[in-house]
């Protein structure tokens, strides 16, 4: 014993290279090695399923644009500016809920059963962090998602698209707070899930989330309904996407469709992220260590 | 004092305690034990005594109650960064990352823990190889058996060459191919100088890998102590097994029967250094799988249940046997059984009867486990 006590870090079985070079690191530098060895792991398996992601993400929000911005206009079964109005709520819908089911739905399953993430766990970087990588690699995926729509439409809508181009750095920070707010509900979602409640979260979560969030009409448009438009200022997609007509519906004859203020906007989509990201981070450090 | 304590042992665990939030009980109580450098180290205990427990706080996994653990003298609390960047587990279940292939699982595990491009490229390649995963090296894990995963969970413990290792039940539901060849490559790593604790249900692995073995039940630990010493826990020690054929009992008169058995169990019990002495019943080779119903072996008077050897009753052998008409058999339990061959025989003379078969068996690490663990089912 006290001769192998000598030689304790030594490589084991037939490893090469000098042992431990990795000692003489700091903790912060050993954290951030370990965040973004994650983060491109993250990024490996995305680019590797790619087909299948966009196909998760894009095909609904396609088809909800299709239908209602392309073939209800057609048919004189809707007003034919509604495809302008219907984008930014279907590219905030899009980068929401692509960031939210990118953290959420993987979360759920390897806290229940898989425990993938144990090897991320016992990297040395704190808890905290691997809960953080989740965000970005979750924001980053909706951002993907929610860009890719952009050309997507225009190639869908034709004429009909129309989006305005002088508030771009508005368009592209409401995308990331968008995005962000999104992981931040997925990382909540994901922690306090169990899988057997996957079905529950569909019907009881998602399908509220999709129809209180202002997506598919503007919120003044709800001043003749008002309890529902009290209702959809709890919907962080409301602000989300409120924001997004602000930034690219074009006024029309001089007539600028009303949204919420930006302020609003702002205020709605930060306290969101404040709120989810503290509730998240609580419930992943109780789900993984007890 | 403390500085050199820390230096020569890798785990130190100090009255720890942890009680999970609702619990009755606690499922680690006031635990104090350690592990040197360079040891194989065994916890061994029914389900639920608190092993996985005690390896979660030493993993960080597990938020201590009160107490304290350290890993390579730091404190998993205080910590835990350092504590992670010195260990690497090897669950009982497999958590291998199903979205990588084999290699890859490998190299990112690496990068992980900072373990520079080259290096980590080098040691992956060097570790399928020996751990026999080179040729699949490109599948996906969901392709692999139990056993493979089993050795690419040891192949990527070894990726940030650790100073401890923890198995927990590492065998568990392998075939014995696969268990002798990890058994090997725990001996291996040992050798070359990393610590390792494990935990098992298997008394054959405890006993044949580790240097020393803990013994838990309900969060505590009841004994500690190398395998040989363990088993002289058990009053009594060894046991001798002796058949012997009685010529009254070949006629099969009745009341003969007894008294035959009786003057032998007298005769035994007088010899110096028996503790006790207990005949191998006919009831009790009838449970073990016998079908010795010609067998001349009855259970003599006043002679409780089957299992009426020493708390724990050992197992034996010859239970199984088909006795000829005539033949009984007796345990003695005694400290040194050897030393009691040569008067069992006389004794055995002595009553008229000739000697069959004998036996001088020790307690199996199983026998001690049950003597101090009980049978009742956790």
């Amino acid at each position: 014993m006290t001769t192998t006590a000598q030689t304790p870090t030594e490589a084991p079985l037939s490893a090469s290279g000098a042992p431990h070079e990795e000692r003489a690191l700091s903790h912060l530098a050993l954290a951030t090695n370990a965040f973004f060895a994650i983060l491109r792991r993250d990024i490996v398996v995305t680019g590797r399923d790619l087909i299948a992601f966009l196909a998760q993400v894009l095909l609904q929000p396609l088809f909800f644009l299709f239908i209602f911005g392309k073939v209800l206009p057609g048919i004189g079964l809707a007003a034919a500016g509604f495809g302008a109005l219907l984008l930014p709520g279907i590219i905030g819908l899009t980068t929401f809920l692509a960031a939210m089911q990118s953290v959420a739905l993987p979360l759920v399953l390897d806290l229940g059963f898989a425990r993938e993430i144990d090897d991320r766990l016992l990297a040395p970087i704190p808890d905290a962090l691997v809960a953080l990588e989740k965000i970005i690699f979750a924001m980053l995926r909706g951002l993907v998602a929610g860009g890719i729509i952009f050309p997507l439409a225009l190639w869908m809508l034709g004429d009909q698209y129309n989006v305005r181009s002088d508030r771009i750095g508005l368009l592209i920070a409401l995308l990331v707070l968008t995005a962000l707010v999104g992981a931040c509900v997925g990382l909540f979602l994901g922690t306090s899930i169990r899988p057997e409640q996957i079905g529950l979260m569909f019907s009881l979560i998602l399908t509220p989330l999709l129809f209180t969030g202002c997506t598919y009409y503007p919120w003044a448009g709800l001043d003749g309904i008002k309890w529902f438009q009290i209702i959809t200022l709890f919907n962080p997609l409301t602000y989300a996407d409120e924001g997004m007509r602000y930034a690219m519906v074009p006024a029309v004859h001089g007539f600028q469709i009303p949204t919420l203020d930006l302020h609003w906007v702002f205020l709605g989509l930060g306290v969101s992220i404040l709120l989810f990201f503290i509730l998240g981070t609580h419930t992943f450090q109780r789900r993984v260590v007890c | 004092m403390t500085a050199l304590l820390a230096s020569e042992n890798a785990i130190e665990v100090l009255h720890l305690v942890k009680r999970y939030p609702k619990a009755p009980v606690n499922a680690v109580d006031d635990l104090s034990f350690s592990v040197r450098r360079g040891e194989i180290f065994g916890l061994l205990g029914p389900n639920g005594a608190g092993k996985t427990t005690t390896i979660g706080v030493l993993t960080t996994r597990v938020r201590p109650t009160s107490g304290s653990a350290r890993v390579m003298g730091l404190d998993v609390t205080r910590d835990p960064i350092g504590v992670k960047q010195r260990i690497a587990v090897m669950p009982q279940m497999s958590n291998l990352d199903q979205s990588l292939k084999v290699r890859d699982i490998l190299l990112f595990h690496a990068a992980y823990h900072s373990v520079p491009r080259k290096e980590r490229v080098a040691r992956a390649d060097a570790l399928l190889r020996e751990l026999g995963l080179a040729e699949r090296a490109k599948d996906r894990v969901s392709r692999y058996s139990g056993g493979m995963n089993q050795r690419l969970m040891i192949a990527r413990a070894l990726m940030h060459s650790p100073d401890v290792l923890f198995l927990d039940e590492p065998t568990n539901n392998l075939d014995p191919q696969s268990r002798l060849f990890l058994w090997d490559r725990i001996r291996d790593l040992n050798v070359r100088g990393l610590t390792i604790l494990l935990t098992t249900h298997d008394m054959e692995e405890a006993d044949k890998l580790c240097e020393r073995i803990a013994i838990m039940d309900y969060g505590k630990i009841l004994v500690n102590d190398t395998s040989e010493q363990l088993k002289k826990i058990i009053p009594g020690g060894t046991m001798l097994e002796v058949h012997v054929f009685v010529p009254e009992l070949a006629v099969g008169a009745a009341e003969s029967d007894g008294r035959a058995s009786t003057r032998l169990l007298a005769a035994f019990q007088a010899l110096p250094g028996v503790i006790k002495v207990e005949e191998i019943s006919q009831k009790k080779a009838a449970l073990q799988g016998t079908s010795g119903s010609g067998g001349g072996a009855r259970g003599g008077p006043g002679h409780s249940g089957p299992w009426a050897g020493p708390p724990g009753g050992w197992s034996s052998q010859n239970d199984g046997q088909r006795q000829e008409p005539g033949v009984t058999g007796f345990r003695l339990y005694t400290q040194d059984a050897s030393a009691l061959v040569a008067s069992a025989n006389q004794a055995i003379l002595a009553a008229g009867a000739e000697l069959r078969d004998l036996h001088v068996k020790r307690p199996s690490l199983e026998d001690v486990f049950i003597y101090l663990t009980g049978r009742n089912l956790r």
